[in-house]
């Protein structure tokens, strides 16, 4: 068996100040096939990756974050770089790159500007630069968190051809169940330390997640019951008529105190742009909006902020976290900028605030002036969540909390958003994972091509359902 | 705005009317900005005053501060028809073509100020400094000073410019050859004749300990530069002071600090080219030639050199820029 | 990422700009022990005053330092940087010496105007420069160039001549010494700045609000923040800076020159907040790194003065030294001394990659 490794890692170690990232970690890639890495945000899976990258001679990586120029054409970005030295003939890299493009079933023209390309589709761009590359070793760090079900099944067949060829793939992935639709072979990191190597079929999912937790999983029967259900009291919180913006068709929507519902449909269906209507990211262009009952007028972020609104936006690292800013600036900025520009808090109210919230929601950092950047993906987005808890909002919009985040801090989440709610607190929650929807939600609104199509509560609320009304054809 | 407006009311007579009525001679002048500096901005008042109607002249005038913009000017004035062409270059090459197409339509062409690198034959005389006459000049002053021990504060100007060359050459050359004469500091305003540079070399020096007697000042705005640092550390300076204050170009306000005794001497850099052009359009108007032309067909403007001493309002009235 | 660099925070930032100030004090003192002697000396009208190269360096670097500080706001929250502050300059010198020489006579009552004026026309123009950042995005460099290439021109038009003169104790006791106090006045004026953009910080959200727009305009949106407020409000701050660095000007001279009025301080001013270690791409900054730029270009300059450098070779030694400062703050040269850094520190990690990639 050994004698088939394409790679082979061993005792790998790797210092960051504060913390050992990774501890005498042993790794092995076979020849062709794909190989799960799996762990906790923090669990040293990206420094492990970052440390094969190094390494170079026939490795290719596609990180999560896309990390090609949204600004050159699909074409440009697959083979810019390529052959240096060489002359370069874009024709005939057009014409490869649309035959590559075609075989993969990527719906992008050559020469269309990847920034116009839905982030799924600039997704598998940059697969298909590293396939074209013809590597022996294709690492694919979070490739399916932004893309739709249709589309994992696409990169599914890809990986299984590349599989067939003979490539080595490691996979990097939250969403356990595909890994095992396509892993032959699972290794589980936990804390910078090795757990083990298995053989996807002699690990059931249950073992792997209590594995990757540390845990013996009793709390994976909480899985299925994070919490009670809110279905909220009475009065209505937030209520919209013929909202629209530039970026969304008039539709109705309200929420009640206490409720927690969501928007949920397809990539593209409109899901976030709804909800930045309601938050006034995007240019608000008619509608009438009444809070608790008072009609109010809400065309920008701040407005909406004034009157207790909160929006954890779908895109962390565009839209979300101000980078170089520390933990303890990215968890007080939407509460200072509530009490306003002439009312700077104190250095001591920050850091209390700040170290409140950083042992709520158990935020893993060094210190409070470690730059958000460098936190792992899970604990960012948990700054971003305390930022609005701390602005004690009454109603929060969450778009994608848990995306590209592992599964413990994904549970907290959860559980969090049914404790608000128990709370009184209003919470919209938008997910690509139809069954944590399904888990916290007790009203999902479907929506398709921009328009509401379905509203689903009560018993209507089971897989099936959501799924016939977002595929539509209504019976 | 109004220069604006007023360029483009030139620019529109250029083209249209000048070619129209007007008995006087007609005459193109094409020059740089007025703001550029205070020799510029005598330099086109002089013109001005002296190119009117009453003085027979139907002139047009362009400022320009650039190359391209100067070439435009001309090929107007050439398709305008005017019988002479007056131009100070903000570039010294390039020119060639255009005052081939001058010559050949019977055009004649007066430099000022600024020669222009091109065979001799294509303008009919340039009226311009001699930079290293007003060196010769200033040091000649310094000698007949007849001081025991000349320890010279040197502030040059843009490197590499004419005036720079020219008022620093007679100064090196003779601090070389004169066992007395020695430069104890030498610095640059830059490209810009920076004063408050010249401010900093002074201080610099002044805190060096540093005994200087003299300062070479290439233009009066570093001077007064120099100045400032003086009078910070106390240094008198001027007609019964410790230190002789020297500067080029005789702004009128430098010339005063001469009548107030502040400064020691000011060497002129005439702007005043006017007189001596409309002399030779006289002179060719009644048929006759130019003379006193050089090899190069320049005429080098007489430029003075004022001593606190002897300066007088009236000297300031006429030759204050 | 985790390597969020232990040995930069604190001081941070300001470890280059302070090492680099250090060496050249070393350097001074080591090639003339009495480089930094302070004197006392008695100036042209009769007042004792404080001499010396130190006094030079601090004295001369003054409209430098306070521009500077007006940078950094403008490059941190916009991103790119004004390089329209020396033609502005100019303007207001000529606004502040039309104010003073319409009037019969100059008294602190017309030079408080002359100030307020001069404010005024320097807000004035930085919010054009402004309002095209921010409100019609184009990149400061450019915007700013419209007013860098056409300022002298109307600070001309203004003071309609050459070189207006001011003569009154009141204008050299602003530009050196005032009577009786022996410490150069733009001096104070440096601290004035700086206290009032200390208080300005202390008061209000400005540091927090311009990182925060500087490093993601469109998250900063999204908390509630106006980034095109925030980008303006660095340009008028930056106008005041420029208003006050032109008076000094001015008065140094007792005269106005609208050409070489504060002339090429621009560059200066980016060089300063680069050495600083501000990013120049906008985001965390340091104004106190800013002013430290300032008097670091300062002493070099007075360095190379007193030393006596000929003219022609000035520039080049400057450029060597700046490089040298500039590449030991950059990015790769901090990664690679932190790393240095902390291997010493912890006595190495160890990483053992074996590759078999068979063909």
């Amino acid at each position: 068996m050994q004698n088939d490794a394409v790679l082979t890692m061993r005792g790998i170690c790797k210092r960051f100040p504060g913390t050992m990232a990774l501890n005498h970690v042993d790794f092995t890639l076979r020849k062709g096939e794909i190989h799960a890495l799996m762990g906790e945000n923090g669990a040293g899976k990206s420094t492990l990756i970052k440390v094969l990258d190094a390494q170079n001679a026939g490795i290719s990586t596609v990180y999560q974050e896309i990390t090609l120029c949204p600004n050159l054409t699909v074409a440009e970005n697959m083979f810019i770089g390529r052959d240096p030295g060489k002359s370069v003939h874009w024709k005939e890299y057009e014409k490869r790159a649309a035959a590559i493009l075609d075989g993969l079933g990527i719906p992008a023209r050559p020469r269309q500007e990847l920034s116009r390309c839905s982030l799924a589709v600039q997704q598998m761009v940059a697969i298909a630069r590293a396939v074209d590359m013809k590597c022996k070793v294709l690492i694919l760090d979070e490739p399916t968190s932004s893309l739709d079900e249709k589309e994992v099944e696409m990169l599914f067949k890809l990986m299984r051809d590349l599989r067939a060829r003979g490539v080595g793939i490691i996979f990097v992935t939250h969403f356990l169940e595909q890994v095992y639709e396509v892993s032959d072979r699972i290794t589980v990191l936990r804390n910078g330390e090795l757990v083990g190597e298995y053989a996807v079929a002699d690990l059931p999912q249950v073992e792997l997640v209590a594995k990757m937790m540390g845990k013996d999983l009793n709390d994976l029967a909480d899985l299925e019951q994070v919490g009670q259900k809110s279905l909220g009291g009475q009065e209505v919180v937030y209520d919209a008529r013929g909202l629209s913006s530039s970026e969304s068709r008039p539709f109705d929507f309200s929420i009640r105190c206490g409720e927690v519902n969501g928007f949920t449909g397809l990539l593209g269906s409109g899901r976030s742009e709804s909800v930045r209507a309601v938050f006034g990211a995007d240019r608000v262009t008619g509608g009438k909006v009444q809070i608790k009952g008072k009609t109010v007028k809400i065309s920008k972020p701040h407005d909406a902020m004034t009157h207790g609104i909160g929006y954890l936006p779908e895109d962390r690292k565009r839209d979300g976290i101000i980078a170089d800013l520390s933990v303890r600036e990215n968890i007080i900025l939407a509460l200072q900028v509530m009490k306003g520009f002439f009312h700077p808090m104190s250095r001591s109210q920050m850091e209390k605030f700040a170290d409140e919230y950083i042992q709520a929601l158990q935020i893993k950092t060094a210190s409070q002036d470690t730059p958000i950047k460098s936190l792992s993906g899970g604990n960012q987005q948990k700054v971003i969540l305390a930022r609005w808890l701390l602005t004690h909002p009454d109603y929060l919009i969450l778009d994608e909390p848990t995306r590209g985040i592992d599964v413990g801090t994904k549970l907290e989440i959860q559980k969090l958003v049914l404790k608000l709610a128990e709370e009184n607190m209003s919470v919209t929650f938008i997910s690509s994972e139809i069954e944590e929807m399904l888990r916290v939600c007790s009203r999902l609104i479907v929506m398709r091509d921009r328009k509401i199509v379905g509203e689903l509560s009560g018993d209507d609320l089971t897989q099936g359902h959501v799924m016939k009304t977002i595929a539509g054809g209504e019976q | 705005m109004k220069k604006f407006v007023a360029l483009l009311l030139m620019l529109a007579m250029v083209l249209c009317c000048a070619a129209a009525m007007a008995d006087g001679i007609k005459v193109g002048i094409i020059n740089l900005d007025p703001s550029e500096s205070g020799y510029r901005e005598a330099n086109v008042r002089n013109l001005t005053e002296t190119f009117t109607a009453e003085n027979g002249y139907d002139a047009t005038f362009v400022t320009a501060p650039t190359a391209d913009k100067q070439l435009e000017a001309a090929r107007g004035f050439i398709t305008a028809g005017v019988k002479y062409i007056l131009v100070s270059a903000a570039e010294t090459t390039g020119w060639d073509e255009v005052l081939t197409d001058a010559q050949e339509a019977g055009i004649t062409v007066f430099l000022f100020d600024r020669m222009i690198e091109c065979d001799p034959s294509l303008y009919a005389a340039a009226v311009v400094s001699d930079m290293r006459q007003e060196g010769e000049t200033a040091v000649a002053w310094l000698e007949s000073l007849g001081l025991e021990e000349y320890n010279i504060l040197h502030i040059q100007g843009q490197l590499g410019s004419a005036a720079q060359i020219g008022r620093s050459d007679p100064l090196t050359e003779k601090c070389a050859a004169e066992a007395n004469w020695t430069i104890v500091r030498e610095g640059t305003g830059g490209d810009s004749w920076d004063p408050n540079e010249a401010r900093k070399i002074a201080e610099a020096a002044i805190n060096a300990g540093e005994k200087f007697n003299i300062v070479y000042a290439e233009n009066d705005g570093m001077a007064d530069g120099v100045v400032a640092a003086l009078d910070a550390a106390g240094i008198t300076h001027g007609v019964d002071g410790d230190v002789y204050i020297m500067g080029f170009d005789c702004n009128k306000w430098a010339l005063e600090k001469l009548l107030n005794g502040e400064w020691n001497y000011d060497g002129q850099c005439s702007p005043f080219q006017a007189v001596k052009i409309d002399e030779m359009i006289k002179v060719l108007e009644a048929g006759g030639q130019i003379e006193g032309l050089n090899d190069l067909n320049q005429i080098i403007s007489e430029e003075k050199g004022f001593d606190a001493k002897t300066i007088t309002q009236a000297d300031i009235d006429a030759y204050g820029l | 990422m985790k390597q969020k660099r232990k040995a930069f925070s604190g001081i941070g930032q300001l470890i280059i700009p302070l090492v680099a100030l250090s060496l050249l004090i070393l350097f001074n003192l080591f090639r003339d022990p009495g480089f930094f002697s302070i004197g006392v000396a008695v100036n042209s009208s009769g007042n004792k005053v404080l001499s010396g190269n130190l006094i030079s360096v601090i004295d001369s670097a003054s409209e430098l330092a306070i521009i500077s500080m007006g940078m950094t706001l403008v490059t941190a929250a916009c991103g790119g940087q004004d390089i329209s502050v020396g033609a502005v300059g100019s303007i207001a010198g000529a606004v502040f010496v039309k104010v003073l020489l319409g009037a019969s006579s100059i008294n602190g009552g017309i030079v408080v105007l002359g100030i307020i004026a001069c404010c005024l026309a320097t807000i004035a123009f930085k919010l054009f420069n402004g309002a095209l950042v921010a409100v019609f995005r184009i990149q400061p460099m450019i915007a700013t160039l419209i007013l860098y290439s056409c300022g002298r021109s109307i600070a001309y038009w203004i003071s309609g001549s050459a070189t207006p003169q001011l003569n009154s104790p009141i204008i050299s006791a602003m530009g050196m010494t005032i009577p009786g106090i022996p410490v150069p006045t733009p001096i104070f004026a440096v601290i004035l700045v700086g206290l009032l953009l200390a208080l300005l910080f202390k008061l209000t959200n400005t540091s927090l609000y311009t990182q925060t727009v500087g490093i993601n305009q469109g998250a900063a949106r999204l908390n509630g923040i106006n980034p095109i407020l925030i980008k303006l409000l660095s340009f008028v701050i930056l106008g005041v800076c420029v208003a006050v660095a032109a008076v000094i000007g001015v008065c140094r001279m007792g005269n106005l020159s609208h050409k070489t009025l504060l002339v090429d301080i621009e560059m200066d001013a980016i060089l300063a907040v680069a050495i600083g270690g501000n990013n120049l791409g906008g985001g965390k900054f340091r104004i106190s790194g800013s002013i430290l730029g300032a008097y670091i270009i300062q002493m070099l300059t007075t360095t190379l003065y007193a030393m006596n450098v000929p003219p022609v070779n000035v520039k080049a030694y400057k450029a060597v030294v700046i490089v040298i400062i500039v590449v030991a703050g950059s990015p790769v040269v901090k990664s690679k001394v932190t790393a240095m850094w902390n291997r010493l520190r912890s006595g190495g990690s160890t990483a053992a990659v074996q590759k078999g990639v068979r063909g």
